[in-house]
């Protein structure tokens, strides 16, 4: 099972060969966790593996040091094999301090590695971490094996006399630790002394010098030392996967060019408007940096700000996009009902975060579906897409915004913050081979009103300012179907009431049918998913029917309006389970919409789905599946 | 196109039905916008006018130009992005004293602060006209309306000392009724570069009939208006004979009759539209003690925000030629796995 470690090693070879592991680091805040893990992740990437992760920090910027709500960590899995989530457990836990070793112990398997820095072991430390007594002596840690080595003197000795404060100097603690992770798994630290130097050379040589040194020490630490246990030195093999040139991509860099790639092939240019909210930020940041494309980036004085002007921006011919996470997305509402009712194009990103209110900001929820579909005054209906990974948002988007300006209507992208934050191996689409799909704008006089619709995609012409001779006025208020001037016609209304839910409707004829990811169509029980819940339901459902369990997997992408296909295919199965985190969203629009008895297994942790409670899922509604063979 | 000719007032006029009240302050508005359309050559191709919601912001419906009426309180938001998407554009935002300073108060002060490049027409009634009569954030202290039927307790808000705490660099006054005086600040509004916050006293005919008619009533105009011009001394009065005084020890500002107690044109204190704290001293004088100042009382120009942000994306654009995604997608570390 993915996240187990299969040992299958060549005992001639020193190291041990394994296919995949996953390992958590976890540390303070101020430990620099985030960082020692994306640089592993390169290595690891460089290395040919493939792999997933799961940055998980506090909400808090700098929480009390050595407190158990102050740990940030991140969790990687890779392997030889193809991985699909972050590991449901880690078998190598790196913890910084008591905090980190007591939040992140629960979830390591039963004969894991717990490295752990004893000189950060202080009474008071472990006081604040709440331990009563010490875990390395009460037998707590007794079904792990325990390397404990004092990192922080360690560090201090190779740091210090390049001329750091005591302070500066044990902050390379994460690169010490870095380099003997690098020790165990056989992973070259050069790349991160480049991308140290990089970073620290110029302004702060000595502080390059440093944390390079602590890496190195790390390293050879791992060499020389006598490390005692069975298993502390690997190998893990490349990973078969397809050919072709592959990055890092992290989920919210993924969406934002993607944003920008749907936007080039439309030929318009971008106006992204925005207000800083976690975890939608980076897609502010990221879009920011790229002004050489001519993006322009507006960060509001609010959500409700941001949203309008980036219709304001869409009415006077760039695109328009927002993005903002649940709350945001709520204060925007009014105004998207305003882009429906004057048909204008524009996308609005949801990163989706644990709710209701502020609830957790830092951690990852899917219950923003009902918002997207139906959080709106009035009749207001417009399409919602769902991105399932870090890669996928990158086609997802291309793909809302397609939508939004064939039809010239507001898109809801939904992501989530696991999405946002993990990154995964990418492989690099060319974007000579994407298909453009220009967008004409009105500049004929000739028979114009603003609400002339084409009679195929039901779209109004898109006529902006500055066109000559197509001065027209347009607003909230409801329009004469024939000449687009204000109408409180009782018919009217209906005719165009009918005429926007019509318009949405029917861009299920412009979608793809739903395929089904893994499996057949027809069978005892298939499990739905959408969003980020794709790795660990396809995981699950792979081992499930390894294992001879008649089980399939489908994962929505079109969320509003859904596939054609879709109804007929879920009656295909004997059962349905709707797999989200959330108490069921997905599955209440699936009764409604198509009268499928769908049941739900929802989670709503704050954390991501897990391929055991996929599979235990399975395991329950199908407990003879095996002599169904 | 045929060859530009110069358009008249009624050029500017749409064929919509103008649904306000008869008697209502905003038909003298539109009439001396479309007025200063026509004097300054605007073209109907290139100009938007933006609005929120209320009486006011039915303004859009009424020009012959492009127009974006949109939702209540959130015209300056919109018009942001519409100057954020097309510079070139001439953009006019209209909203009420409500639409303005209650529900988009925090929108208008960004729009004023960032400085972007728009005429906004705020039409001061003291009352929310399309709601029915409800006071509104400009009412002064003891208005009775069905909302507060016992009178308003709150202080209300000044339009133009709000305007100067929000950064404006270009805060001026209008009457209705002073057409010709309209038509001069609205002329001066639109050559501002960057934003420009203009209020209109407009008189509400139904819920708020009168409101004004201590210093716009065209008999005693002379004595309580004071038509503030740049360089000018401060004076008003039929005989141009009364003045503004400014004492240094208090900072405030005193009427004083010239030849009174010893009171010549030289105590007079003389207008700059580039002196905030004048500007402020005279946005705040109210009628009966002061004469209520209308004209330009602040100019003094600075980049304006679309200028700043856009220069930023055309710098780049130009010390990256021809950038691609495809190399965008590429940059940094990338391996190649092979077939
Ligand atoms: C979100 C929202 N809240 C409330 C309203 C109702 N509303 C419309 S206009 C208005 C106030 C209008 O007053 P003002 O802006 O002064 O404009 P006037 O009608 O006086 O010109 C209100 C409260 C609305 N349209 N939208
Ligand atoms: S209610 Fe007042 S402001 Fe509105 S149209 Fe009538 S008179 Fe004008
Ligand atoms: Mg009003």
């Amino acid at each position: 099972m993915e996240g187990s470690v299969a040992s299958s090693g060549s005992p001639d070879s020193q190291r041990k060969q394994i296919d995949s592991v996953v390992v958590r680091f976890a540390g303070d805040s101020g430990d620099g966790m985030q960082l020692t893990g994306s640089q592993f992740s390169s290595a690891a990437a460089l290395a040919g593996n493939d792999l997933a992760t799961f940055p998980d920090f506090p909400a808090e910027i700098r929480a009390p040091v050595g407190t158990t709500f102050g740990v940030s960590a991140f969790q990687i899995n890779f392997g030889s094999r193809v991985i699909k989530t972050s590991g449901d457990q880690y078998d190598v836990l790196v913890a910084m301090n008591p905090a980190a070793l007591k939040v992140s112990i629960a979830n390591l398997r039963e004969g894991g590695l717990v490295i752990l820095d004893s000189g950060s072991f202080t009474e008071r430390n472990l006081t604040k971490a709440g331990y009563a007594a010490d875990p390395r002596q009460d037998g707590s840690l007794a079904q792990y094996q325990l390397m404990e080595i004092d990192i922080s003197s360690m560090t201090l000795d190779v740091a210090k006399p390049l001329g750091l404060s005591q302070k500066e100097a044990l902050r390379c603690k994460n690169m010490w630790t870095l380099g003997l992770v690098y020790w165990m798994y056989d992973r070259d630290p050069q790349p991160t002394v480049d991308w140290l130097q990089g970073k620290f050379g110029g302004k702060a040589p000595e502080v390059a010098e440093a944390n390079i040194a602590a890496l190195k020490a790390g390293h050879a630490f791992g060499e020389t030392a006598e490390i005692s246990g069975e298993a502390t030195k690997f190998t893990v093999g490349q990973a078969e996967i397809e050919p072709g040139e592959y990055r890092l991509v992290q989920g919210s860099e993924a969406l934002s060019w993607g944003l920008l790639a749907g936007t080039q092939l439309a030929g318009l240019e971008m106006l992204l408007a925005s207000y800083p909210i976690t975890p939608s930020s980076p897609v502010l940041h990221v879009l920011a940096g790229l002004k050489e494309f001519g993006v322009v980036t507006f960060q509001a004085e609010d959500e409700i700000a941001a949203v309008c002007a980036a219709i304001g921006g869409s009415y006077a011919g760039k695109l328009g996009i927002t993005a903002s996470s649940g709350p945001g997305v709520a204060l925007k509402t009014e105004a998207i009902g305003l882009a429906i009712a004057t048909e204008l194009p524009l996308i609005v990103v949801n990163t989706q975060r644990a709710g209701p209110s502020t609830g957790m900001p830092t951690k990852t929820e899917q219950s923003d579906l009902y918002l997207s579909v139906y959080g709106r005054n009035a009749d207001a209906p417009m399409p919602v897409l769902s991105v399932r990974s870090p890669g996928d948002a990158f086609d997802t988007a291309i793909e809302a915004v397609r939508i939004a300006t064939k039809y010239m209507t507001p898109v809801t992208l939904l992501s989530d913050g696991y999405i946002a934050n993990a990154a995964e191996p990418w492989l690099i689409p060319d974007m000579t081979t994407y298909t453009p799909f220009p967008k004409e704008k009105r500049t004929d006089p000739e028979g114009f009103h603003p609400f002339l619709r084409d009679p195929e995609t039901l779209a109004r012409p898109w006529a902006v300012p500055g066109t000559p001779g197509l001065m027209h006025r347009i607003g909230g208020i409801e329009r004469d179907y024939d000449s687009g001037n204000i109408s409180y016609e009782p018919a009217n209304h209906q005719k165009m009431t009918d005429a926007r839910h019509q318009k949405i409707d029917q861009i299920a004829d412009d979608i793809p049918e739903q395929d089904v990811e893994l499996g057949a169509p027809g069978g005892k029980l298939a499990i739905v998913g959408w969003g980020s819940t794709y790795g660990p339901i396809n995981r699950g459902v792979s081992n499930m029917r390894d294992q001879g369990y008649d089980v399939s997997h489908i994962h929505l992408r079109y969320i509003w309006p859904l596939p054609r296909n879709l109804g007929e295919l879920l009656r295909s199965y004997d059962k349905v389970i709707v797999a989200e985190m959330n108490t069921g969203q997905l599955r209440t629009l699936l009764r409604a919409e198509l009268l499928v008895p769908a049941e739900g297994l929802n989670k709503v942790s704050g954390q991501p789905l897990k391929i055991v409670e996929i599979e235990e899922a399975i395991q329950q509604s199908l407990p003879q599946a095996k002599a169904a063979e | 196109m045929n060859a530009p000719t110069k358009l008249t007032p009624a050029d500017f006029a749409t064929d919509q039905e103008v649904r306000w009240c008869p008697g209502c302050g905003d038909y003298a508005i539109l009439k001396g916008v479309q007025k200063t359309l026509a004097d300054i050559g605007a073209s109907p191709d290139n100009t938007v006018f933006v609005s929120g919601i209320g009486c006011a912001a039915r303004f859009p419906y009424y020009v012959n130009s492009y127009g974006f009426h949109t939702i209540h309180g959130r015209a300056a938001a919109f018009a942001t992005g519409v100057k954020l998407s097309n510079p070139e554009l001439d953009v006019w935002v209209v909203g009420g004293d409500g639409d303005s300073l209650s529900i988009g108060g925090n929108h208008l002060f960004h729009l004023l602060r960032r400085n972007v490049d728009v005429q906004y027409l705020l039409f001061n009634n003291e009352i929310y006209g399309l709601t029915k009569g409800q006071y509104s954030p400009t009412s002064r202290v003891g208005t009775r309306s069905p909302s507060t039927p016992q009178g308003s307790v709150d202080q209300p808000a000044n339009a133009l000392q709000f305007s100067l705490g929000a950064g404006a660099r270009f805060v001026a006054r209008g009457i209705d009724i002073s057409q010709k005086h309209l038509t001069e600040v609205l002329t001066r509004a639109h050559a501002h570069k960057g934003a420009s916050m203009v209020e209109i006293i407009q008189n509400c005919v139904v819920y708020n009939d009168g409101a004004f008619e201590q210093f716009t009533a065209k008999k005693t105009a002379a004595e309580t208006q004071i038509a503030v011009e740049d360089g000018k001394p401060l004076l008003f009065g039929k005989e141009k004979d009364k003045g503004l005084r400014l004492d240094p020890k208090t900072l405030t500002l005193e009427v004083v009759t010239i030849g009174e107690n010893g009171v010549t044109e030289d105590d007079i204190l003389v207008h700059d539209e580039k002196n905030r704290i004048i500007a402020g001293l005279l946005a705040r004088m109210s009628a009966p003690e002061f004469p209520v100042a209308i004209g330009v009382l602040y100019c003094d120009p600075v980049e304006s925000y679309e200028s700043g942000l856009l220069g930023q994306v055309e710098a780049e654009e130009s010390r990256h030629p021809g950038a691609q995604l495809n190399n965008l997608l590429r940059d940094g570390n990338t391996w190649t796995v092979g077939d």
